[in-house]
């Protein structure tokens, strides 16, 4: 499995070096690996009926519990399939749709990370690997939605898309940690057992909620499915690939996969219940309104998926079973019909349904492939798609209290997508055909016979439903923890409510069809909306952010030194006053110190008086040498307390210095001066504040006693060792040598620099 | 005696944040140089003060008999100043170059923001 996984990645990078000598072979070459797949894990099918569960076990990083576990059982196969299969499908279809595309290379190549990552989605058992392959499929989607880069409205929709799902991926990420502490273990197998542990844990809300933002954002739920809408502007056959058929439907497949895991509470119930219903009524809605082909299709996609959440919210067996068949249902029609939309789009150069007609006449095979995905989307008799409508009415109707109010939003969704099913599956080919697309002909069989073979796939699973049932949807209900249900298919359930329910919504389709044409003015009506819609309050939080951040770079980041130093002094006065207030008992003991002399007393003052003259003169000049004065009046410190030497360099280099100073600065142009009474009251509180702080601190270090181990070997050992008596010259030579000599180095360096600064004539520097 | 120390490098330290936070480079690097005369103060006194006793051991002994100055601040502050010379000398060059190339001793004129690129 774990080949399987990689291939993807694999030929994607081969891709890299390959795709220029493949040239138009490629987009067939690359076809042959989806292929190759599904034909592998088709042969997983007998062992996945027969109840088995296929396992890979694969050491990653073992000291946090992450391994490369992948699990093969009914709901990853049927997931795996619909990847493989209708990845096959777009393969094929994309090698015509985009014929000499001159980006076709790093267009399959983003396809086989896409597949590959939602492979891993699907097969991991560990839950940082799943979320690993999580965020891959959102990044593959980033670069396929801005596919046309050089587009504007493509850029954008990619980033809101990122920006929605990457979103959501973060609340995902803090659910999966929760979760693993919790329960221990990061294997959904093993996590299967703690199941009451993680329900009756008191955090177990916050879990739900960090799963459902997550799982929400990526399938499109009301208040986040505005990006799918957005991500149309991908090339069709990623529209029907990712935002139909898989990638949307990995939230689907997280939330069945939890399930058995956190599923069976009223909250997990309840909330499913209220998103789902909410989106599939409000993304029906919307479908009727559009004239764009393919915003009918996202529209009535986003329906979809809110259909299927509301059935993993019923959570009863029904339910899983219904929802199990509706997501293959769905595949079938719905990709079926973003493809004959991108045959139309390529042809005809326009997806507006209202100018669309009479299509039949040029691409007859195609239209009968558009019959077949609106019957299915219809779900008339005869299509497997009748048989999951039966199956839906069934479960809402067996839910218990609100069985009535279930069925009848139920009924109403699906007569509005029935409607926009028929809107983009027949419309565009019946009526007369208008003068304009006469020259339309149909194009290569690459292009019309993926979506005719997916309308026939689902009109025989359709005839013959008990294909799936113990093969590949048993099992599949089973992984969603409905262990003993015995799952059977059937066409013909005989005349009861469902079968009633299911001819009022075929029929009250078809009456909407008839008296509802798609028209600009309705588009318009329902665009007058969008002040209050989800999109807009996300795009001016969005908006809001941006210029907080612009502002709070202006503030923090602004490129002035004393800025950001006030703002450092500013929080480490604040902090450790804070702590040095509430936490340290200051004291002071002036038993231990060191009397104060006459001549002592008259050096310091001297020095306070140079230290002030610096800061406040007005003269340069002045101001360096009170720097000398002041540097003189430390070498006498430390002659009066024994450190000859440092009084020694000091002196030398406080003189060099000065004289440094005084050749090179004097032909500076003017002091700067400037009155800026506030900011130096300002500066001068803060300067002040900080040497007082300093001052507090140095008077607590010496309340305590000082460690003189240290200095007591170097004492010990300078003549015996190092046969010096001056200790502080041994240190320095012999006991840290290298130290020295890296700062021997580092002199050098300095006297580099400055040589070489010298030797810049001006007006180079111009 | 320590508390005049205490208040010296409160008074070294403050002056210094203080002509940091000024627009001029030369006060900018005055105030540099301050702090670090402050820095340097401060590790002396916190390896005690001994009057008059460096640490050098008699002509006649081969071991200290006396009490002696803590030798270990010493040669970190013989470093530190020496180091400090390094970035003095550097940062004065610098300064006159950057005068011949901007004519201003003004930080500011030194700036671009990215708004501006």
């Amino acid at each position: 499995m774990l080949l399987a996984i990689l291939s993807g990645f694999l030929i994607a990078i081969c891709l890299l070096f390959l795709g220029k000598q493949l040239k138009g072979n490629l987009p067939l070459a690359v076809s042959i690996l989806p292929i190759t797949l599904f034909v592998y894990f088709c042969t997983f099918l007998p062992g996945i009926g027969e109840g088995q569960t296929f396992f890979q076990h694969i050491p990653w990083i073992p000291s946090m519990g992450i391994h490369l576990d992948f699990k093969l059982d009914g709901l990853s196969l049927l997931f795996s399939l619909l990847i493989t299969g209708i990845g096959s499908l777009v393969f094929l279809y994309s090698s015509s749709y985009l014929k000499g595309h001159i980006y076709i290379g790093r267009f399959y190549g983003y396809l086989c990370v896409f597949m590959a990552s939602m492979l891993g989605v699907v097969l991991s058992d560990n839950l940082l690997v799943l979320f690993v392959f999580w965020e891959l499929t959102a990044i593959s989607s980033f670069f396929l939605i801005g596919f046309n880069n050089d587009n504007e409205a493509s850029r954008k929709s990619s980033l809101l898309a990122w920006a929605i799902t990457g979103g959501g991926g973060f609340f995902l990420m803090a659910g999966f940690i929760l979760i693993g502490n919790v329960s221990g273990t990061y294997s959904l197998q093993e996590m299967l057992s703690s199941s009451e542990l993680l329900k009756s844990h008191f955090l177990y809300a916050i879990m739900l909620f960090l799963i459902f933002a997550g799982a929400f954002t990526k399938s499109a739920q009301f208040p986040f499915h505005f990006w799918l809408p957005g991500a149309m502007k991908a090339p069709t056959p990623v529209s029907a690939y990712l935002h139909s058929a898989t990638m949307v439907k990995a939230g689907i497949y997280l939330i069945a996969r939890f399930t058995p895991i956190l599923g069976n509470h009223p909250y997990w119930n309840n909330t499913l219940l209220i998103v789902g219903g909410i989106t599939m009524v409000y993304g029906a809605f919307h479908s009727i309104f559009r004239i764009d082909l393919k915003g009918i299709l996202a529209y009535s996609t986003i329906s979809a998926l809110g259909i299927l959440v509301f059935l993993l919210g019923i959570g009863t067996h029904d339910a899983l079973l219904a929802a199990s068949v509706f997501i293959l249902v769905h595949a079938f029609y719905k990709a079926g019909l973003f493809l004959i939309a991108g045959v139309i789009d390529h042809e005809t150069g326009t997806r507006d349904v209202s100018q669309l007609a009479g299509l039949r006449k040029v691409m007859a095979p195609l239209a009968i492939a558009g019959g077949l995905a609106a019957l299915s989307s219809a779900g008339i008799p005869l299509t497997l798609s009748f048989v999951s409508k039966d199956l839906i009415y069934e479960a809402t109707l067996n839910s218990g209290n609100s069985a009535l109010l279930f069925t009848l939003i139920a009924i109403l969704t699906n007569i509005f997508l029935s409607y926009s099913g028929y809107l983009a599956g027949i419309k565009p080919f019946v009526g007369s055909l208008p003068a304009k697309f006469s020259e339309v002909h149909l194009p290569s069989g690459f292009m019309w016979l993926p979506p005719l073979f997916l309308g026939l796939g689902g009109l025989l699973f359709g005839l013959f439903p008990s294909l799936l049932d113990s093969s590949l949807i048993q099992p599949v209900i089973h992984a969603m923890g409905a262990n003993d249900t015995v799952v059977s298919l059937k066409l013909w359930h005989g005349f009861n409510t469902v079968l009633m329910l299911s001819a009022l919504t075929i029929v009250c389709g078809i009456i909407l069809y008839l008296i509802l044409k798609p028209s600009l003015k309705r588009l318009n009506a329902i665009g007058k909306l969008d002040s209050f819609s989800p999109q807009t309050i996300f795009m001016s939080l969005a908006k809001g952010t941006k210029f907080i951040a612009l502002r709070y770079t202006k503030f923090m980041h602004n490129g002035f030194l004393r800025s950001y130093l006030t703002k450092i002094i500013f929080f480490l006065v604040c902090l450790i006053g804070y702590y040095l207030i509430r936490n340290v008992d200051i004291q002071l003991y002036t038993d231990k110190h060191t009397a104060i002399s006459m001549y002592e007393a008259i050096v310091f003052s001297i020095m306070i008086v140079a230290i002030f003259t610096i800061v406040f003169s007005p003269s340069r000049f002045v101001a360096i040498i009170s720097l000398s004065v002041m540097g003189y009046c430390m070498c006498l410190f430390f002659v009066y307390y024994g450190a000859p030497d440092l009084a020694m360099t000091q002196f030398t280099i406080d003189t060099l210095t000065t004289v440094l100073f005084v050749l090179v600065l004097l032909k500076l142009p003017p002091y700067l001066r400037i009155k800026d009474k506030a900011a130096q009251v300002r500066d001068g509180f803060l300067a002040g504040a900080f040497g007082i702080l300093i001052s507090v601190i140095a008077l607590q270090v010496l309340n305590e006693p000082t460690n003189k181990n240290i200095s007591r070997f170097y004492a010990d050992n300078a003549y015996l060792l190092g046969k010096g008596k001056n200790v502080v010259n041994v240190i320095l030579v012999d006991f840290r040598g290298y130290d020295t000599l890296v700062e021997i180095t580092v002199l050098t360096i300095a006297a580099i620099g400055v040589y070489s600064m010298l030797k810049i004539q001006s007006s180079e520097i111009e | 005696m320590e508390l005049l120390f205490v208040v010296l490098i409160g008074v070294l330290y403050g002056t210094g944040i203080y002509l940091m936070l000024r627009r001029s480079m030369v006060k900018l690097l005055v105030g540099l140089l301050l702090l670090g005369n402050g820095a340097n103060l401060l590790i002396f006194l916190l390896g005690d003060l001994v009057k008059g006793n460096p640490p050098v051991i008699s002509p006649d002994s081969s071991v200290f008999t006396a009490v002696y100055a803590d030798p270990i601040p010493q040669s970190l502050i013989l470093t530190a100043i020496v180091i400090s010379f390094g970035l003095q000398s550097f940062a004065i060059i610098l300064l006159k170059k950057v005068y011949l190339a901007t004519g201003s001793d003004n930080l500011d004129d030194l700036n671009t923001h990215d708004l501006d690129i």
